[in-house]
């Protein structure tokens, strides 16, 4: 099947500034998102999920490599008939209402006037801007102007939708029903691509994680395979333990921490879970709690930043 | 394909419509009742004046007040609606879909020649009016001069259009600026080069004759107050000449605007 999204050594050097220095934004990218996938692309500030998505959506144009969308190149404009596009922190026509805009963008794309209305009360409702959609963009908060991009960037019904940092600037509620709606669109067999930061958001939501750092991309895969290879690791807290009698524990675990009124232990093999456990309770320690932490891709994430780093 | 063509028209019209809207509700306009004041403490001021003489002087004062307000409005709104869309980041959903670059610029300068139509014809209305209140007639030279002032701001718009499509607004609005002053002198100049004895400076000379505009041919303010005899193939070459000079410019503002990258 043709990839929703084809990336071949895409680069991107952006040359800035009074004495035009050359910056390597993007470096020998090579990326194939199968249609169907939510594609979590993630990154730290300035580590280029920007200049990708840009590259995709035709704003700027690569230094080399090429980018091609459901097999077309980027160039092509009838590629982004099939394209929905949100942003980062969107700005839109402040003197428009919610309504006239989504009109506006409905006729970039020569829809008539019955397939606007139908639309964009659709859309209107999907996002949840109903009580505020007649009123002028002005006067929206920051997570409502991302909730009519959103509505703007599904308008045309694409099968690839491209989110820059869709969460960002929502609350809790707003990162639920933004995760929803993705969630929504991958049901319908729609692509999705989105950059982030936030990690949590991501493990949520996502087929397929890429990490990019600096310019270029770390790792790529599904989340169960970037995740499985490490094993769990448990904390184990206690409390009301001796000195001496933690001397004995601590050859078990892989480190231990100072907490309030005791200790948090922390073992890597869940398999010495059941000795450690004996062994606290013949020595009548009390544990507070023994929480497993699988590892995030937080972790992941702050290997690869330092590997790269080092 | 004719879907595709049809979906481009549609989103050249929607960008015009959508740039006179924000003309309008930014209030842009509201400079016409600068031009009303001024029109209304000029015709006061002149009630003295004998007739003849006072009926020419509001003419030439208000054509001439409609050519300058004109001009700053088209300099002003021809850098600042195309400078916005890009320093706000607006134009990015729109460039993510089946929009060409040449259709967004295309739909701006539409939306901004209708912006100036609107003004045009409520300082011209406004206008005649007060010629009608102290002559009691209607002067249809004055349309003719309207009509080339129409077409020179037209052309000061694409020169604003083609600059902000790669600079920043403050350059943009000093090279349209000295567009629109050069422009008006390119014949006096040219003459001037050809004189002066020196090759470089007559070469420099011919060369803005003919790169900048050649604006006082749309000059018919005096002809319009004075009742002196236009030529209609003149005129009709005048307008063509202004037709083809937007389309040059536009093209170049084209050029620009296709390669470039985005913030
Ligand atoms: N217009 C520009 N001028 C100069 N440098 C730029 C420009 N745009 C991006 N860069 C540089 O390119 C690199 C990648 O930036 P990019 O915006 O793609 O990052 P990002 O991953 O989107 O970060 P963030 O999470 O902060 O949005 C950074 O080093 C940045 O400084
Ligand atoms: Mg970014």
């Amino acid at each position: 099947m043709t990839p929703a999204i084809e990336i071949k050594h895409l680069t991107k050097k952006i040359r800035s500034g009074f004495l035009m220095k050359e910056v390597m934004a993007l470096s020998d990218l090579n990326l194939s998102i199968p249609p169907g996938t939510a594609f979590g692309f993630l990154g730290p500030n300035g580590a280029g999920k920007t200049t990708t998505i840009k590259l995709l959506t035709g704003l700027s144009f690569p230094t080399s490599g090429e980018a091609l969308i459901f097999g077309r190149p980027v160039s092509d404009i009838s590629v982004r008939m099939k394209i929905g596009f949100l942003p980062e922190r969107p700005y839109f026509y402040d003197y428009l209402s919610g309504t006239e805009y989504l009109h506006f963008c409905g006729e970039l794309f020569g829809m008539t006037r019955a397939a606007r209305n139908k639309k964009i009360t659709k859309l209107i409702e999907l996002v949840g801007l109903k009580e505020k959609a007649g009123e002028q963009l002005r006067k929206y908060s920051k997570g409502m102007l991302q909730r009519i991009g959103l509505a703007q960037a599904l308008i045309n019904d694409p099968e690839l939708i491209i989110l820059d940092e869709p969460m960002s600037g929502l609350d809790p509620m707003g990162r639920k029903q933004v995760r929803d709606i993705i969630l929504h669109l991958k049901g319908q067999g729609k692509t999705v691509f989105f950059s982030t930061h936030v990690l949590s958001d991501a493990e949520m939501i996502c087929d397929q994680v890429g990490i990019i750092v600096q310019g270029s991309l770390q790792s790529v895969g599904d989340l169960e395979t970037l995740l499985s290879p490490k094993t769990c690791s448990i904390e184990v807290s206690i409390k009301g333990v001796s000195e001496s009698a933690l001397s004995l524990f601590k050859p078990m675990a892989s480190s231990t921490k100072i907490a309030d009124e005791g200790y948090v232990l922390r073992i890597d093999d869940a398999g010495i879970l059941p000795k450690l456990l004996a062994l606290l309770q013949a020595e009548k320690v009390q544990i507070v709690s023994i929480i497993p932490h699988r590892e995030t891709l937080e972790d992941i994430f702050m290997e690869e930043i330092r590997g790269r780093q080092s | 394909m004719m879907r595709g063509m049809n979906a481009g028209v549609s989103a050249i019209k929607a960008i015009a419509i959508n740039t006179f809207k924000e003309a309008v509700r930014n209030k842009i306009l509201y400079n016409l009742i600068f031009f009303a004041v001024l029109m209304m403490a000029v015709s006061l001021v002149l009630d003295q004046a004998t007739i003849g003489q006072r009926n020419k002087i509001i003419k030439d004062f208000g054509l001439a007040s409609i050519n300058l307000f004109g001009v700053i409005i088209a300099i002003v709104v021809g850098i600042s609606l195309v400078y916005k869309e890009i320093e706000k980041r607006t134009i990015h959903p729109l460039l993510a879909k089946p929009v060409r670059r040449s259709s967004f610029l295309f739909g701006k300068y539409l939306g901004i020649l209708l912006t100036l139509v609107i003004e045009i014809l409520l300082m011209s209305f406004f206008f005649f009016l007060l010629v009608w209140l102290y002559e009691g007639g209607f002067d249809s030279y004055l349309l003719i001069a309207i009509l080339m002032i129409f077409v020179e701001l037209s052309v000061i718009a694409a020169v604003a259009i083609f600059f902000s499509s790669f600079s920043t607004p403050v350059l943009s609005g000093m090279f349209t600026f000295s567009v629109y002053v050069i422009g008006h002198l390119t014949s006096f100049l040219k003459d001037f080069g050809a004189s002066s004895g020196s090759a470089i400076i007559k070469q420099f000379t011919h060369f803005l004759y003919y790169v900048l505009p050649n604006l006082e041919r749309f000059n018919l303010k005096t002809h319009a107050v004075y009742h002196l005899p236009i030529e209609i193939g003149q005129l009709l070459f005048s307008i063509l000449y202004g037709l083809l000079y937007i389309m040059i410019v536009m093209l170049f503002a084209v050029l620009c605007f296709e390669r470039r990258d985005f913030k």
